[in-house]
């Protein structure tokens, strides 16, 4: 049991997988430590914000499906992400749906978050924020590394998760604002993700042709399906990779590496997905189809900034709906 | 030291470039890489996260919302035009780590001897004897790419990975040798495992080695592996 005045939520069952994330680790590349973290940064800092936490604060990132939490005292939660429906049943038995994208005042009983539509992955925000030890800087699960979250690794049916201290008012039934953020475009059925092909001259291009996406995919890499490409013949010698690094193994099929990627790697390069496109990319699901689109660098750059952009006019946009809530994001540092 | 005709700066990702100093794995360009890190290091704006040293290359990752692309280019550029990283003279430190050869510690070492013409006891002796420079890390935490393995002891890789590497397993892949920090999966040629712990997390300094380090093999025997293993948890 927790201890007296340490407010926790009792997970009920995990869902496929479940982890601790915030913004992921930096500092430690050299020592061969990922970065981890949401899969969207961007989407988990706005459902802490609907929350009133500071953007870096631990949430909970779901793949496929949610999970199922208990809360014993009254929270406010947020869910963002892919669309995904989900219903709280209180301690009397009644029920009622929990919107996306909103702050939503919860009484003490269940949160069963259900199945993801148009997309793979979503991000809940609890008030106060997921109070696991920071371990090098941060609060995410390295799965690889069997460290951060919650003892390194995904949630199980069981597992306490200890929560931050914030005070939410009494709440007798599940309270939302009629509003609701739309955070992103549906993603279509079949996505267009844009990249920064490799410099060097003469290297297979991912356009024209559609990629499926494997299902042996996960928080490391994303593989792809299709018409293997020709390797350029040289085997590179291992270099710094980054999320968003497009390799080619020798068997032709390109992969996307994710958050949960190793630090350094030996297959040749294919370019890098533009940043932008990075949380559009984390929600394909496993058998969908893709496209890709050849970008500048400039170009990319230029798409982000006017992401950053985007995200400042929501910022002003929700600083005049949310209440004063009890911890204010203190500088909501514009994702 | 001034650029090379190698010398390349590309985008890896947004947020990150890529400076690559050599296109092979040689002694030359790993000490070329681990002198300029360090003049990298000690020149890097507010914004600049991490710096990954490997055989030839490295990676410069900077908080976008901090500093541009180009911004960080031009301090690359004016880093590489400056002559302040010189060839360090003796490297990093010299780490020690003791090793228990062979038997239920080294699985491989009587077959990877019996493939290279030698017995178990010269395969243990020549991989203590030589001293290696850990060129990067890498695979997993903590994993450290040893360059400088005698070239008569070169090993292919497992043609079929084990599913479960005992942690602290010391091995050769190739021409490179390396330590397993974590029980993990592998293809390696386990011929030794080290009591140490090269990745804790939870210590203030999480990695025993650091790219760059020296790192010597000292031989040990099973019951000085459980006395260091007792002082080492």
């Amino acid at each position: 049991m927790s201890a007296r005045g340490v407010a926790t939520v009792e997970v009920l069952a995990a869902g496929p997988l479940t982890t601790v994330q915030d913004r992921g680790r930096t500092g430690w590349r050299h020592v061969g430590v990922a970065c981890a973290g949401a899969l969207d940064v961007d989407a988990a800092a706005l459902a802490n914000r609907l929350v009133g936490n500071p953007p870096g604060s631990a949430v909970l990132e779901f793949t496929l499906s949610g999970p199922r939490l208990r809360f014993a005292r009254p929270t406010r939660v947020a869910v963002c992400g892919a669309l995904v429906d989900a219903v709280f049943i209180e301690a009397g038995g009644r029920r009622s749906a929990v919107g996306h994208g909103r702050p939503v005042e919860l009484p003490p009983g269940e949160l069963r978050i259900g199945r993801l539509r148009l997309g793979v992955r979503g991000w809940l925000a609890i008030a106060g924020g997921i109070d696991v030890p920071e371990c090098l800087g941060s609060r995410s699960t390295d799965l690889r590394g069997g460290f951060g979250g919650l003892d390194g690794r995904r949630l199980e049916t069981g597992d306490r998760l200890p929560l931050g201290a914030v005070q939410v008012d009494r709440v007798r039934r599940p309270r939302a604002p009629a509003w609701w953020v739309e955070f992103d475009d549906p993603l279509p059925a079949e996505p267009c993700i844009r990249y920064v092909p490799d410099a060097r001259p003469g290297g297979p291009s991912l356009d024209g042709s559609g990629w499926q996406l494997d299902p042996r995919s996960n928080r490391q890499g994303l593989r792809l399906k299709g018409d293997a490409l020709a390797g350029p013949g040289v085997e590179a010698v291992s270099a710094a990779v980054a999320p968003g690094t497009i390799q080619l193994p020798p068997d032709g099929q390109p992969i996307v590496l994710m958050a949960d990627a190793q630090v350094t790697g030996g297959y040749p390069r294919l370019g890098h997905v533009a940043a932008v496109d990075m949380p559009r990319l984390a929600q394909v699901a496993p058998g969908q189809w893709l496209q890709w689109r050849a970008i500048d660098a400039a170009e990319s750059q230029r798409l982000w900034m006017l992401r950053r952009a985007q995200w400042r006019r929501l910022s002003h946009l929700l600083d005049e709906r949310l209440p004063p809530y009890a911890v204010r994001a203190t500088e909501f540092d514009l994702p | 030291m001034s650029p090379t005709p190698h010398v390349r700066i590309e985008a890896l990702a947004d947020d990150a470039w890529l400076l690559t100093l050599g296109d092979a794995i040689d002694a030359v360009s790993m000490a070329r890489v681990h002198a300029r890190v360090d003049d990298l290091r000690a020149t890097a704006p507010a914004g600049i996260l991490d710096l990954v040293p490997a055989y030839a290359s490295i990676g410069v990752f900077f908080d976008p919302r901090r500093l541009g692309a180009g911004e960080v280019h031009a301090w690359l550029q004016s880093r590489l035009a400056s002559d302040a990283a010189r060839r360090r003279e003796s490297g990093g430190a010299c780490i020690e780590v003791p090793v228990a050869y062979g038997g239920e510690f080294g699985p491989d070492l009587e077959d990877a001897a019996r493939e290279l013409g030698m017995d178990a006891e010269t395969l243990a002796s020549r991989h203590a004897a030589a001293e290696y420079t850990v060129a990067m890390i890498g695979f997993a935490p903590g994993f450290p790419y040893l360059a400088g393995l005698d070239p008569a002891l070169a090993l292919p890789r497992l043609a079929t990975p084990r599913t479960r590497i005992p942690a602290g397993s010391v091995a050769i892949g190739g021409a490179q040798t390396g330590i397993y920090p974590r029980e993990s999966p592998g293809g390696w040629r386990l011929l030794g495992r080290t009591p140490l712990a090269l990745f804790d997390p939870g210590r203030a300094s999480p990695a025993l080695l650091q790219p760059g380090d020296r790192v010597r093999f000292r031989p040990v025997d099973a019951d000085a592996f459980a006395r260091l293993g007792e002082v080492t948890k």
